[in-house]
């Protein structure tokens, strides 16, 4: 424990070299159970939205479920399920799908309701199939949307891992909530700077994934300012 | 199942709800203190604080958003902030707060939710205000409106959907995010999670995690009524499927 007095750096390579394994460790929890969590609720979620496209009956109880778990917050979601599932992975890792399948849901349902009724109109015409029609002509289109999607979801997720430390398994956040009970700055400077970092460079990832993905994109200056403009409108309304 | 038995037994003990030693007290400076160990106390002290923090963000962001969607500029500026601080763990800043001069407790805690409460309403502000048709605009101009009628009269009634939907995303967001403050030696209704686990009580754990829960569902239904109360009706079809 620091006094005052002492010298308590915000940053300091010192304890890099020290704490270094610690940090690795912690960074790697950090970063694989988000990549797990964001590729669980993605595969939830597709299915769903597909559900939800295709039959109005069900997306009532999707869109409201799905709501209903995004309102609960993280903090009492880990406490709802630590009694039954535990303290640790499991339920931290339950509670970040849980989280991230409200975004990812609405984003691809916003997508493929976007695709031009004009393109499924010519594909029909084709004779695509039902399911052809879906994965060759619906998703690639609404892909600029869900990709969308999942850059929030696994941004909120890096952020929303920190929370785990209620049940013990707060990845960095263990880092920072240790470096608070003993005050010492470092800790809790350079577990916060490498969160945003992680954040950083997968949404960094994710863009370089569609801009891979989606060579059509990688057009006009214009197109992506309207693209932009489209993007802040959904992301208010959401 | 014993605890959800005792999660029960917690619940339905009229301690829990009005404290061992009455709802409100001193604390050692002679202002009022909310007892930590009753429901109906937390629940007011989360209240407060949410709103207390909301109130700041709203009178930063408000005017900052009328007029800068007004001017039409800053649009990029609205979006990173709004990228940073979904990357921006509450934690973290919670924990630094906590390491630096603004130390523990419900004040800190204020000010760090009240940080996260601020890109939602800039945005939806922002986003709602340079929405308007521009003909729309044209046309007030050219009736002789000065530029604070145009905003005030025709921008501003127009913007108000969204603006309330960034309100209440925002007030929703505050009310879960303020049960963090039990960590960091602060009130709210996140105390009765933290304190179940920290003695291993665990049905009281399922008990707070259930109240801040209905809590949290229960301010996201009010304020989508007050939203739909203050959405123009001409507005509301627009306003759904905004929202």
């Amino acid at each position: 424990m620091y006094g005052r007095g002492v010298d308590n750096p915000w940053l300091s390579l010192d304890y890099l070299q020290r704490s270094g394994d610690e940090v690795w460790e912690q960074f790697v929890i950090h970063a694989t159970l988000t990549l797990e969590a964001v590729a669980i609720a993605a595969a939830i979620a597709l299915p769903l939205a597909v559900l939800v496209r295709r039959s109005p009956r069900l997306s009532g109880p999707i869109l409201g479920v799905t709501g209903v778990l995004y309102t609960v917050p993280s903090f009492a979601l880990f406490a709802l399920l630590a009694p039954f599932t535990g303290i640790g992975r499991t339920t931290v890792l339950i509670g970040l799908v849980a989280y991230a399948l409200l975004v990812l849901v609405r984003n691809t349902v916003v997508g493929l309701q976007g695709v031009d009724p004009d393109i499924v109109d010519a594909a029909r015409g084709q004779g695509y199939t039902r399911n052809r029609m879906l994965f060759a002509v619906e998703l690639p289109n609404a892909l600029p949307s869900i990709l969308a999607g999942l850059r929030i979801a696994t941004v909120s997720t890096v952020a929303l891992v920190t929370v785990g430390v209620v049940v013990g398994y707060g990845g960095l956040g263990q880092l920072m909530f240790r470096g608070m009970q003993s005050n010492y700055r470092a800790q809790i400077a350079t577990s916060s700077l490498l969160c945003l970092a992680l954040a950083l460079v997968l949404d960094l990832a994710l863009v370089l994934l569609g801009w891979w993905l989606m060579p059509w994109q990688r057009g006009t200056r214009r197109r992506s300012r309207r693209a932009r403009a489209a993007a802040r409108t959904a992301e208010a309304s959401a | 199942m014993s605890t959800i038995g005792d999660a029960w037994d917690y619940l339905t003990t009229p301690e829990s709800w009005v404290g061992a030693n009455g709802m409100f007290g001193t604390s050692f400076d002679g202002s009022l203190r909310f007892q930590q160990d009753s429901i109906i106390a937390l629940t007011i002290e989360h209240i407060y604080m949410s709103f207390a923090a909301v109130g700041i963000a709203a009178a930063v962001a408000l005017p900052l958003g009328l007029w800068l969607g007004h001017v039409r500029r800053g649009g990029g500026v609205t979006t990173v902030i709004s990228n940073v601080s979904r990357a921006m763990p509450t934690l973290a800043l919670l924990t630094l707060f906590a390491a630096s001069a603004i130390g523990f407790g419900n004040r800190a805690v204020i000010i760090a939710a009240a940080i996260f409460a601020f890109p939602p309403i800039l945005t939806n502000t922002f986003t709602g205000m340079s929405g308007v048709d521009a003909d729309v605009r044209e046309a007030a101009f050219g009736q002789g409106m000065t530029r604070l009628q145009v905003a005030l009269r025709v921008e501003l009634p127009l913007a108000l959907p969204l603006i309330a939907a960034g309100l209440r995303t925002s007030a929703t967001q505050t009310v879960a995010t303020v049960p963090l403050a039990a960590l960091v030696a602060g009130g709210g209704l996140g105390v009765i999670i933290n304190t179940g686990l920290a003695t291993q009580r665990y049905g009281q754990v399922l008990a707070g995690g259930i109240l801040v829960a209905a809590v949290c569902l229960g301010i996201d239904w009010v304020l989508g009524r007050v939203q739909r109360a203050v959405t123009p009706a001409p507005l509301r079809l627009t306003a759904a499927v905004a929202t």
